[in-house]
């Protein structure tokens, strides 16, 4: 099992004929994954072919998805489209956006995020590097990979990763398959101050995951939402868990590449954060360097075996 | 993007939210007719730049104050002479301060009450919030630590706007009745209007005054953009000032690069904003002290990784460069064609640890090595922090 997205997931690529959308619905094949349809408004009809595949591109998300059956849709439209490209993924009733595009103005995101509230629709991103539930193939091959990780890295597992930052996700993702620790699912919720799926939501789904035995949590400086799933793990979440947070040496004020990324008052440093994390028994990874490291040290304290 | 104090008075008019009257000048010349178009008495004379503490700030002439009382407008006119051109370091300026290139003459208002007023982003809820206090004219921080029940709070539903009732709350709450009650409730509806259709990021009046007469004004603003959000408000683009910004960041973005200058001196070049925030952090946690912050973004091309090495040699304080990246989709070998070129074009002296891992490292890392350059290669991000360090103490 896996959370999300499994091997069997059908995919649709929204801007799939664009130059990124294209590489990394390409990759996606290459992986295994199960991208059936593409969606380009006015080229509906043609197909987008790679290595003997025909994805059939449509007009429009509702129409790829009664077409094809699939219930998860991925995001590559340009930024002043985006939001607009999240609303069709909601009115088609899919079961899940991932918008990896970055760039999107925050009021778009706070216009979609209510129009999203009681929809069935759950929004990972944007901003965002994507999701992989890897495979039992050769470099992890077989698996779901939805967005832009590189999917070789990975190892199939029962360790689940959560992030706001693309990088720091692979290299916890590698330190991991480097000690032979495979992975269960793979999220990147994204670096914009206003996203879809939050740290404490994912944490939720692994908590509930029975395949997923660890946790490893990375966080950043700016907002609240890795205090509020640090709070939520105490109380409900008895597997090891390891946490890292980034942006320690950041100025105040100063935005550090992602737009999420700031901090504004004493709650959100990386200090408080982590202090935080201590308080709820998750395992402080003093480095980025050290992330596969601490959830061992939390795996051995509580007799969880992780390879 | 962030704007002076003057250009969010203009925008203010236009959205109908009231201002003592105010006009700006950018040279000595100027002078007299931004004087004129105000009432006579007395004048307030504020320096223009984008960092606060400007009233309790000094210049490095030795002239205290940035924002000046005069009774008379000949009495603004000679402050006014003293501030435009001038450096003005303030608590937020660090200690190079910014030169005064506008000052800002507006009519001085008799002040019955501060209070405090802000629209920004709540991102626990990720819809408006608009924040109100009674404690204004103060550092609201302080306020916020100090005595927490003065601040109040309403989040607005974006779907249907600020409701009359959030109006009347955030009255109440302010203790306004009466002219004041009324004028005040007109001026919140308009500054929220202002800061939904301008994209704002941040709209800051502090201090927001009544007068003895009823009248409700913003004596200060502060006002920021989604920067996001810029490519649909042309107009607002105009009003960037870039005397306001690092020249090395300005540089940075023009080759899509993502840099902020610290005060340390090891350079770091990363893929990913995550990673390279981490990279200062790793670099402080072995002793070290990060120089920037530098995000050459998930697809860096041979160019941008030239241009990135450009902006950090041009950094006087380095002594030492720490590139730190994991090429997921990003092939190393580019990164590491990119190091070469770079290293050529611009004749590095300076220590250099490299380290690279991911997507076709192996390559990546031979032609580092035959290239003959005298650098040091990292295994993990902790070994290759700990090497630079060294390197540099």
């Amino acid at each position: 099992m896996s959370i999300l997205i499994s091997p069997d997931t059908k995919i649709i690529v929204q801007g799939i004929t664009g130059a990124f959308g294209a590489k990394h619905a390409q990759l996606s094949l290459d992986y295994g994954t199960k991208v059936v349809a593409g969606v380009t408004p006015g080229k509906g009809g043609q197909c987008f072919e790679h290595n003997g595949a025909k994805v059939p591109i449509y007009n429009s998300v509702a129409d790829a998805a009664k077409a094809t059956g699939a219930t998860v849709s991925v995001i590559f439209v340009p930024p002043p489209f985006a939001g607009d490209a999240i609303l069709e993924c909601v009115d088609a009733g899919l079961d899940l956006a991932v918008a990896i595009t970055e760039g999107i103005p925050i009021k778009d995101m706070v216009r979609v995020k209510r129009a999203m509230a009681g929809s069935k629709t759950r929004l990972v991103g944007p901003n965002c590097p994507g999701i992989v539930t890897p495979g039992t193939g050769k470099d992890s091959n077989g698996g779901c990979r939805i967005g832009i990780a590189p999917g070789y890295i990975h190892q199939k597992g029962h360790v689940g990763v959560v992030s706001r930052s693309g990088t720091l996700t692979y290299e916890a993702v590698f330190q991991l398959t480097s000690k032979g620790i495979g992975q269960s699912t793979s999220v990147g919720i994204g670096g914009d101050p206003v996203n879809g799926t939050s740290h404490l939501d994912v944490i939720k789904l692994f908590n509930a995951d029975p395949d997923t035995h660890a946790i490893i949590l990375i966080g950043e400086i700016g907002g609240n939402a890795e205090v509020e799933a640090a709070r939520w793990i105490k109380a409900h979440c008895k597997k090891p868990v390891a946490g890292f947070i980034a942006g320690a040496t950041a100025p105040a004020g100063r935005r550090m590449g992602h737009a999420g990324a700031i901090v504004g008052g004493a709650e959100d440093t990386a200090a408080a954060k982590i202090a935080v994390f201590k308080e709820c028994g998750i395992e402080v990874a003093v480095t980025p360097s050290d992330m596969a490291d601490a959830l061992l040290r939390s795996a051995k304290a509580k007799g969880v075996t992780l390879s | 993007m962030n704007i002076h104090e003057y250009q969010a008075k203009a925008l203010f008019e236009k959205f109908g939210v009231p201002a003592p009257k105010g006009a700006a000048a950018k040279s000595a010349a100027e002078f007299d007719a931004a004087l004129a178009s105000l009432p006579e008495g007395a004048t307030m004379v504020k320096s223009q730049i984008h960092a606060g503490g400007r009233g309790k700030g000094t210049f490095t002439n030795g002239f205290k104050g940035g924002v000046k009382f005069c009774p008379t407008k000949a009495e603004a006119k000679e402050k006014a002479a003293a501030m435009l051109g001038n450096t003005l370091v303030t608590v937020q300026t660090g200690p190079a301060g910014r030169k005064v290139q506008t000052v800002y003459f507006t009519a001085a208002s008799d002040i019955k009450k501060e209070y405090y007023l802000a629209i920004l982003l709540d991102r626990v809820t990720s819809r408006p919030v608009i924040v109100a206090s009674t404690e204004g004219g103060v550092e609201i921080e302080k306020v916020a630590h100090d005595s927490p029940e003065k601040i109040h709070k309403v989040i607005v539903d974006p779907a249907f706007g600020l409701a009359d009732f959030q109006v009347r709350e955030l009255i109440f709450a302010l203790g306004l009745t009466g002219a004041e009650a009324k004028n005040a409730a007109k001026l919140i509806r308009n500054l929220y209007t202002m800061f939904w259709e301008t994209d704002a990021a941040m709209v800051e009046v502090n201090p927001l005054i009544t007068t003895p007469t009823g009248e409700v004004l913003a004596l200060d603003a502060k006002v920021s953009f989604d920067d996001n959000a810029l490519f649909r408000h042309p107009e607002l683009v105009a009003l960037r000032d870039l005397n306001e910004e690092d020249p090395k960041e300005i540089e940075a973005a023009k080759a899509s690069l993502s840099y902020i200058a610290l005060d340390g001196n090891i350079a770091c070049l990363v893929n990913g904003a995550g990673l390279a925030m981490s990279t200062m952090d790793i670099i402080k946690y072995f002793g070290g002290s990060p120089a920037n912050f530098l995000d050459v973004g998930g697809g860096a091309s041979k160019e941008q990784v030239v241009a990135a090495f450009k902006i950090i040699l041009g950094d006087p304080n380095v002594k030492g460069i720490f590139v730190n990246i994991f090429g997921g989709i990003m092939d190393c070998n580019v990164i590491a064609l990119g190091i070469v070129e770079a290293v050529k074009e611009v004749g590095l002296k300076l220590p250099l640890v490299v380290r690279l891992e991911g997507n076709n490292v192996v390559a990546g890392k031979a032609t580092l090595a035959q290239s003959g350059l005298a650098l040091v290669n990292g295994d993990t991000m902790a070994d290759a922090a700990q090497k630079i360090v060294k390197l540099v103490a």
